[in-house]
């Protein structure tokens, strides 16, 4: 789940990390207020949840009362185009004001796990300001990494070494060390997948703060983060996708025309994939899971169908445990209450195939019935009147 | 011969009460597993469908029963626990079906377990382990695998029952089918499944189910290229994916542009690997291949 940079700062602040004072505004009247209450001058900066603000002009800097009414009003409301967002762009509907800082030098710090040794992993850089992954690809010497030991968590040698490693001395490295440590805890706290504080700067009187915070938690922990659960922008994310997550299905919308709903992720991956090298573009990611109920199955079609641009739909089930006799009259069922008029092919394979595939056939709906994986594609390829690839 | 399941396997179900727990043992002894024990913490003395004694402990289950595998059915914010008790019993091989385990949790498995190198861990977040005619450990259809020489591994569940499907049709059957996970952290990663099939000698060919996320796929095919002489078939899933979305699987994302199919499937080809772009492809470019 990921959260607004002034959520982040927040949890951020109470794990004892430095961030510039700030509020948060939901109009230009509370984005004036707010300024006056910190003081100038200060930054506006827009929330959404994507990285480039600044490029797309959603970050700026305002010295008087003026530039921040000006500032406020450009950018509450507008619609935010990042290379994260997408063309469509994001809305903007809060900014954050916040205290200028003094910065002397910027840096990159991140917390992440490390998929090749299972470990969290802390990173620090000279290059902040970059993204980060661009100076992993020119110059990866430039990033300190430094892998935690589960059992004892990171240590203040560690830290010492990152603080070292930026070239800091001083007040500066005393504050370095600080904060990476309570960075980690928050980390750790919070069950994250990611924070990164690009920049972190060192301000002219020796302070660390973190200027920019992003973060991201692990969605499996969120049972135990109950302070986390209302940080969640629901204006941030898919309307379906919502919808589909309420009914404990796993939906991700994508560009084109034809729906499909399988059971199992790499299987449901393999399908959009056979799609669109069959000639199609597939609308959609589904996973109704290994059970594929008359239930899950009807409410996965009202989400595709919720989707105007699908013109069809792929169901391709591989029956283990569950019957594919029984999928086919949970498919039955599900077509008859929702009475669409979109071309299905549905594919059953494994337990009772045959058993199911003879019911499609008798129900006299129009349902196309396919055996294999291949042969499913190119038949919903085929109701569009697409080419069908080799 | 066979990978990490035989016919000496004594399976313990840790969560054998659950309703999940229940079915999958009843299916697994159909098929010829040797469930040997189950545990229940707070249930120890009860009978299981009146022949498979449950312990309180792991322990107990390996001291009384002599358990020597174990699968895990319990939920996902006690199942990183259950894997170190197995562990620490000194199970050799344990099997965690779960999903949806906390990553951190994982991350202190991880610790804990590269102390106690005697345990294999395959998943979380997995179908299982299947010899087929001999035993199963997990939730896999036993029916469609039949004995072979194809070796399997692959981080999804009803993806690899396509691949074993393909393969019947095609005229192979499987030495052992390995599903290995779909979470970012699992205890067997491709490579150590490999190298485990590779050593085998009943195992002729073997299919290499990948997908997006991380680099697991390319730290594979690095391994292969130097040590593998045996013909690999692989497929990575994900190839339409987005960025920055989970598909599904925990561990399926791109992330800042790393774990993309195209670059696991170029670094696969260039270790010699026999790639299909098609999941409807894996049985005939295996019948290709074997000729």
């Amino acid at each position: 789940m990921k959260i607004h940079e002034y959520q982040a700062k927040e949890i951020l602040k109470s794990y004892g990390v430095p961030v510039p004072q700030g509020k948060v505004a939901f109009s230009v009247k509370e984005a004036e207020q707010a300024a006056q209450e910190i003081g100038l001058p200060v930054v506006v900066k827009a929330q959404i949840h994507a990285g480039g603000r600044g490029k797309g002009g959603g970050v700026k800097f305002a010295p008087t009362a003026q530039d921040v009414s000006q500032y406020a009003s450009d950018i509450l409301g507008m619609t935010l185009i990042t290379h994260q967002t997408g063309p469509e762009g994001r809305l903007v509907k809060k900014v954050w004001i916040e205290e200028a800082s003094n910065i002397k030098h910027e840096y990159y710090a991140g917390i992440v796990l490390d998929r090749a040794t299972s470990k969290v992993t802390f990173m620090v850089s000279t290059e902040g300001g970059m993204e980060i992954e661009k100076v992993a690809e020119e110059t990866p010497e430039k990033i300190i990494k430094v892998g935690v030991d589960a059992s004892v968590g990171l240590q203040a040698f560690q830290a010492r070494e990152m603080a070292f490693a930026l070239g800091l001395s001083g007040a500066a490295f005393k504050n370095a060390v600080k904060f990476f440590l309570a960075l980690y805890k928050a980390y750790m706290g919070t069950d994250a997948s990611l924070f990164e504080i690009n920049p972190l700067v060192v301000t002219q009187e020796g302070d660390v703060i973190a200027l920019d915070a992003k973060a991201d938690f692990d969605n499996n922990a969120m049972y135990r983060q109950k302070t986390l659960t209302p940080l969640r922008d629901l204006d941030e994310e898919e309307p379906l996708e919502i919808e589909a997550g309420q009914s404990g299905l796993n939906y991700i919308k994508l560009d084109g025309n034809i729906g499909c709903m399988v059971n199992g992720a790499g299987l449901a991956m393999g399908t959009m994939d056979i799609i669109k090298l069959t000639g199609g573009e597939p609308a959609n990611f589904l996973d109704v899971g290994g059970s594929a109920s008359a239930e899950t199955v009807e409410q996965g079609f009202r989400i595709i169908l919720s989707d105007k641009n699908v013109k069809a739909v792929l169901i391709n089930i591989f029956g283990g445990i569950v019957r594919c006799d029984r999928v086919a009259n949970g498919v039955i069922q599900a077509i008859k209450n929702i009475n669409t008029q979109v071309p299905i092919v549905v594919r059953l394979q494994g337990t009772n195939a045959e058993e199911g595939k003879k019911l499609l056939e008798e129900s006299g709906m129009n349902i196309i019935a396919a055996t294999e994986l291949k042969d499913s594609a190119e038949k919903v390829v085929a109701t569009l009147g697409q080419t069908v690839g080799k | 011969m066979s990978v990490l399941v035989n016919k000496d396997t004594r399976l313990v179900v840790q969560g054998i009460t659950g309703t999940e727990g229940g079915f999958h043992t009843q299916q697994m002894i159909e098929y010829g597993t040797n469930v040997v024990a189950g545990v229940t913490p707070g249930k120890g003395g009860q009978m299981f469908m009146d022949s498979v004694p449950v312990f309180d402990t792991v322990k107990d289950a390996v001291k009384i029963a002599k358990a020597n595998a174990s699968v895990i059915f319990v939920p996902p914010a006690f199942a990183a626990d259950a894997i170190m008790e197995a562990a620490d019993a000194g199970i050799e091989l344990v099997v965690c079906i779960t999903e949806g385990i906390p990553t951190l949790d994982m991350v202190d498995v991880h610790e804990f377990l590269s102390k106690r190198p005697k345990t294999t861990l395959i998943g979380p977040n997995c179908p299982g382990v299947i010899t087929p005619g001999i035993a199963k450990i997990g939730i896999m259809p036993g029916f469609i695998h039949k004995p072979g020489k194809i070796g399997i591994i692959s981080r999804s569940g009803t993806l690899t029952y396509e691949a074993v499907h393909q393969l019947g049709n095609a005229g192979f059957g499987q030495s052992t089918a390995i599903g290995i996970g779909g979470d970012p952290i699992i205890g067997t990663k491709h490579i150590d499944a490999v190298k485990l099939l590779n050593e085998d000698p009943e195992t002729e060919a073997i299919v290499l189910i990948g997908e997006i996320g991380g680099s697991d796929e390319e730290t594979a095919a690095a391994y292969i290229a130097d040590n593998v002489k045996k013909p690999v078939v692989a497929f990575i899933a994900g190839q339409t994916a987005p960025e920055g979305k989970r598909m599904g699987h925990a561990g399926a994302i791109i992330a800042g542009g790393k774990g993309t199919a195209a670059e696991k499937m170029k670094a696969l080809a260039e270790a010699g690997i026999h790639v299909v772009k098609s999941p409807a492809d894996i049985g005939n470019k295996m019948k290709e291949v074997l000729g």
